[in-house]
Formats: structure tokens, sequence, C-alpha cells
């Protein structure tokens, strides 16, 4: 099997994608191709390589062989091993030396193979590159991007240590920013927007999404780092939701349409900086909010995301708020246990019935 | 090796720099003034100077939590040194980092990271983005004994070693990580001896005689400015200070510190200037004085430098 076959699904998942019409955001006559979402972190990083020859890519195994999921495929043989570096399984350093390398004037782009292993690089990401700006007053920046894909969600068996999501390790320190896309299009415009940034930015690909196709219009475009986007508008009631389960989340809005019930879903595409606004002001028109996370429950997501529909619509709530997450517990390997361990769109639905019933 | 006379003096002065700004250092700490820690590098000055020396204004330096000497050795402004430990918005870090994060990238200083072996991996980024761009410049990542029992230490050595990046590691045995006495925690005795395994050259000298640092830094910046590689440099020093001023210091006793303290690398340079240099006793005595000023200056700058405005406290948050 060549490489670029190489996604969730043959990795063992047991669930299909989702119908890539579930989410459109390329308006029609607009000149657009369709791309896997790892092909369109393929190309952001293709173009801004050809844009800038101070961007550069390093990581472990991400030369001729593609990376462990296939994203740089290709792109050792367009730039070469200079451009596109393999390194030792060294997280800390090569987390350390994209810092080194940004100081110097480089702009970086390193991949860690699975968020899991980040622990191993949490030094230099939370001590070092999240904090120099602000410990040296200003005297510098550090331009660089830390891909790292996370997730399971997709029934894939990869068990407890290639399996998590993990945005709030980073999301939780003063200094990153973290990204983390649900679709083909602002995979690529918030690749792009986050190789500009001057700042340090934590990019979580989500693993099962590497195969979904969507529209990727053809002009160079970037998406902003600070916003929420609002992936379906109603009336009703709000979903929050960010990664793979905004597609659960847009799955049950389209079913609940059909009942009559009008759903808004807010894909927080961002985690950090958090944008409040655009959460607050759609709870404060739905008085209701369901918020879903792949991620573990306790200190998760949903909390932050909770706590800003409290501070910012407490008044107009017109039924508690409810969270969909993933369950409390290492991944674990059977599907027989498996099975359940994070929100699918049924979870999404129930929920939503639930804050509509009360 | 032969060495100007004007390299001599600029060594000498240097060196008393350090000295006297980290005697300050503990003054301004016992009496309040100095607010958290200082963790001073008395003893250890042959060991920033000999191989700041050796580097050009753009080679870029790491440094740790002990790192006073690194900057002044690399040619920092002593006046925004001291405002910075007096935590002014005149320091180089605005009053953001403090004693243990004194920046000075006008100087090459990348700053002092207060997480042991941190600087190393930085270091060698910095030399990747030199390589890339073929840039002749050089990264110096300064560590304690202590560092080389980190993952950082291997991780990074090795990195720097299969690129053949223009890293020159300066290990400083000052024979304590804390209270923990290196023998204690290491097999080996010779330091030096671990870049073998990198596939490296390692050198080892003494660090208090600053002209034996300076040439084998000498050695090992040309050789990474060739393009040849990294070099492991071990200095073998001694902390006249307790971890931090005030520290009580019970892994240790007053006649071992004393009689290391025979080995004063500022008396030692001194009486070699004197009696093999041929400089006059009162041409030293003249940069002491000067030093003395610079740093009574540096001293009052900071006394009368304002606090940061609270206004400012979120200055240079993006996230």
């Amino acid at each position: 099997m060549a490489r670029t076959d190489i996604d969730a699904t043959s990795l063992g998942a047991t669930k299909v994608a989702m119908p890539s019409d579930l989410i459109v955001q390329v308006p029609p006559g607009v000149p657009a191709k369709e791309l896997s979402y790892q092909e369109a972190i393929r190309e952001a990083l293709r173009e801004e390589m050809l844009r800038d020859e101070r961007v550069f890519l390093m990581g472990e195994d991400i030369g001729k062989h593609g990376g462990a999921f296939g994203v740089t495929r290709t792109l050792f043989d367009q730039f070469g091993p200079e451009r596109v570096r393999n390194t030792p399984i060294s997280e800390n350093t090569i987390a350390g030396a994209a810092t080194g390398a940004a100081l110097a004037g480089m702009r970086p782009v390193a991949e860690l193979m699975f968020v899991d292993f980040s622990g191993l690089a949490m030094d230099q990401i939370c001590n070092q590159a999240a904090k120099l700006r602000f410990m040296t007053g200003g005297q510098c920046k550090v331009p660089w991007v830390i891909r790292m894909p996370q997730g399971g969600g997709a029934g894939k068996s990869t068990a407890a240590q290639h399996s998590q999501s993990l945005e709030v390790w980073y999301a939780h320190i003063p200094g990153l920013k973290v990204v983390h896309p649900s679709t083909p299009y602002d995979a690529k415009g918030l690749m792009k927007a986050a190789i500009r940034d001057d700042n340090p930015v934590i990019f979580l690909e989500h693993k099962f999404l590497y195969s979904f196709r969507g529209l990727v219009p053809d002009e160079d475009y970037v998406l902003p780092l600070s916003r929420c986007d609002v992936k379906r508008a109603g009336t009703d009631v709000t979903v929050v939701a960010s990664g793979y389960m905004v597609w659960h989340a847009m799955a049950a809005a389209k079913a609940l349409a059909e009942e009559g019930v009008s759903v808004e879903v807010i894909d927080v595409r961002t985690i950090s900086p958090l944008d409040e606004e655009t959460i607050g002001t759609s709870v404060r028109k739905t008085g209701r909010a369901v918020l879903v996370a792949e991620a573990c429950r306790s200190y998760g997501p949903t909390g932050e995301w909770g706590m800003v529909v409290v501070e910012q619509a407490f008044d107009y709530l017109r039924a508690p708020v409810v969270r969909v997450t993933g369950r409390q517990s290492p991944v674990p390997f059977a599907n027989s246990i498996e099975d359940g361990m994070w929100p699918d769109t049924d979870a999404v639905v129930s929920a939503i019935r639930k804050v509509m019933a009360w | 090796m032969q060495v100007s006379r004007s390299m001599l003096f600029e060594m000498y002065r240097r060196m008393m720099r350090i000295r006297e700004f980290e005697l300050v250092a503990i003054d301004l700490f016992k009496r309040g003034e100095l607010k958290g820690a200082a963790t001073t590098y008395n003893g250890m000055e042959a060991s920033a100077v000999g191989v700041c020396m050796a580097l050009r204004q753009d080679d870029l330096i790491a440094g740790t939590h002990r790192s006073h000497g690194h900057s002044i050795a690399k040619g920092a402004d002593l006046k925004r040194m001291m405002a910075e430990l007096l935590g002014k918005v005149t320091g180089y870090c605005r009053g953001r980092g403090g004693s243990m994060h004194i920046a000075a990238f006008d100087t090459g200083s990348l700053g002092a990271l207060a997480i042991v072996g941190a600087g190393i991996p930085i270091a060698v980024g910095a030399a990747l983005a030199f390589k890339m761009k073929g840039e002749h410049r050089v990264a110096v990542p300064f560590m304690g004994d202590g560092a080389t029992n980190t993952g950082d230490f291997h991780e990074g050595l090795n990195m720097a070693a299969i690129w053949n990046l223009p890293v020159v590691f300066v290990v400083e045995n000052n024979q304590f990580a804390v209270s923990t006495r290196i023998r204690e925690a290491v097999k080996i005795e010779d330091l030096s001896i671990r870049a073998r395994s990198y596939g490296i050259p390692g050198a080892r000298v003494n660090g208090f005689d600053v002209l034996a640092v300076y040439e084998a830094a000498v050695e090992a910046v040309e050789r990474a400015r060739r393009g040849e590689g990294p070099t492991l440099l071990v200095t073998e020093s001694y902390r006249f200070e307790g971890h931090y001023a005030g520290e009580p210091e019970v892994y240790r006793d007053r006649a071992e510190v004393q009689e290391w303290c025979k080995q004063d690398p500022i008396c030692l340079f001194r009486n070699h200037l004197v009696e093999q240099e041929e400089f006059s006793q009162d041409e030293v005595a003249a940069i002491d004085v000067e030093v003395k000023r610079d740093i009574a200056a540096a001293l009052k700058y900071a006394k009368e430098s304002p606090d940061p405005e609270f206004s400012t406290a979120m200055d240079f948050i993006y996230a």
C-alpha cells in the first residue's frame, strides 16, 4: 500500500469517514479542489516552504518515510534532507532545537509523532518556548509550529499511549497558541497562519480526520488563530466542539433539523487563545449549550467552555449546560471496552434532546 | 599561545566585573533588596571569560540559573544587568526575568534558563540555523556538572554530533549540583570522556586558569567555525559560594572551601599578569578601580530606575 493510503481506516479503524457534505466551507464558483485533511496540511507546508526559505521541517521519520501518518510524504523529494530533516528519537531536543532555530532566524515546523509522546518535550515547550518572549521582556520571539497528531475516536485499537487528546496540557500554559482543525479547509488555512505567526503554535491534527475530504480554495488564504468558527447557524441550542467532535455535532444537528430543532455548531478550531465572545454570543441567542470534546472529562476542554458559557450567558440559560466527553479512563485496547470511550453522534443527539426537554 | 596585551587586559577586566557584580548581588540579597535568590558565579570566572573571549559578538551563548558571569563575560551592559537583578523596568528583561533569567540578545546572550540542561537543545537549534543559513557562527550552551545527567545533554550532544553543528558544549564542573557532589552523581572522574560516546572530541581544562580555558575554547570554536562539528569542553573549578547566597552549605566544611579558594582564578591571573606578562601592579589596580566604579554606577542606576508599571503586567502576552 502506498503511504498516501495510510489513514485511520487502514490502521484498523472500525468506523468510516463522515460524508464530506456535512461541512461545506467553499462557496460554489470559487476555484477549489478536493483534498484530504492530510493533503491540505501537506499543501500548506509545501506552499509555505516555497514562499519562505526560513521554513523547514524536522521530526522523527518525516523524510522519505513521510512521517507516521504520511503528512510530509513527497516533501523530502521536493526539498531535500536539509529542509525536511529526520531527527533521532529525541522529543525534547526536537522541540528545543526548534526554539533555538527560531531564535536564530528560522521558522521551524517540527513534528512529534503522537501527542502522547509530547510529554517528553514538555520542558522545552512549556518552560522554554512558551516563556521566552515574556521572560526576556520582549527581546525575542519564538516563531515555531509543533505538529502533533492526536485523538482516537474511531475505534482504532491503538490503546493507552497512542490515542489521547491532550490539548489542555498546552492550552493551560500562557505563551502557547493551540490549534485543532476539523476540516481540510481549516487545516490548510490555520497551518499557514501558524507558520506565519511569530509565536509558538501547537498544531494538533486529529488522526482519524486525515482521510476526511473537502474543498480547499486554490488561492492563498490564512485563517485567524484567535477565532471560533460557526460551522452551522441555529437558534435553539449551541453545540461547542472541536476536532473530530465537530463532525458528530454536525451530524447530530442535521438529524435533529428533521425534527425541527435548530442547532448552532461552534468549532473551537483554535483552542487557545479561546474566542469567548463567539461562544457567549451564540448561547445568549440560543439559551442552551452542549459541549462536546473527545478528551477526558476531568479538567478537560468542556470545563473551560462551560465556564465561558456561565460567565458570558448565565442570565440567558434556559437549561443546564450539558457536556459530552471522553471517558475518564486510559484508552483501552479491546474493541468491546474501547467502544463508548469517546462521544459519538448518538451521544450528542441525546445531550441536545436533554437540554431541549428541560 | 600568544595572547595580546589588550586581550589580557580585557580578560582580567571581565573577570573582575563578574566578581564585583556578584559581591554586590550577595550584599543586595542579604539586605533583602534582591528578591528571590542570588545564585552566584564566584570562583568560576575564568570559565565564562576564557570561553567568551574566544567568541565573536554574533556568536550565541545560552546560560543557566547561575549565569550572571556568562552574560557579563559575553559583554552585557552592567547597568541593565544590575537593574534586572532589582526587577527594574530598565533591566534587560524589563523586570520580567530577574537574576535567573537575564538575557542580553544585543550581545548574543540567548538567556539564562533555570531548568537544568534546557539551554542545550536551544543552542543546538541555534547552531542548526547557523548551518542552514551558511553563517559561520558558533553556539555555546553553558551548563553545570549536574546537567550532564539530564536527557537534554544526551539528546543535544547526539543531535549536534550527527549534524556536525557548530556547538561548543561547555560543562562547568564546580563539583556540586546543589548539595550533591559530582562524584556521587556519576561513575566517571573525567566528564569529558562522555564526548567519545557521541563521536566528538572532548577536552578537560583547569577552570581556574583563564588562559587554559581560552586556549581550549579557541580550538573548539575554530573547529566549529570551520564546519568540523561540536566539541565537549569541561572546565574544572569550584563554587566558592553556596548554591545560593546565604545557603547553609551543610554538605561541605569551611576548610574545604578555603582550600579551594587558594586557587581563586582572579588572584592567579593577577599574579600571572604581573609576574609573566610584565603588567605593573598599578595597571592591574587601575582596572580594579575602574571596575568598582562601573559596578557602583550600575548599582546607582539600578536603584534609581523605576519598577515596571502594574499596567504593563500583561505586556508580551499573546496567548
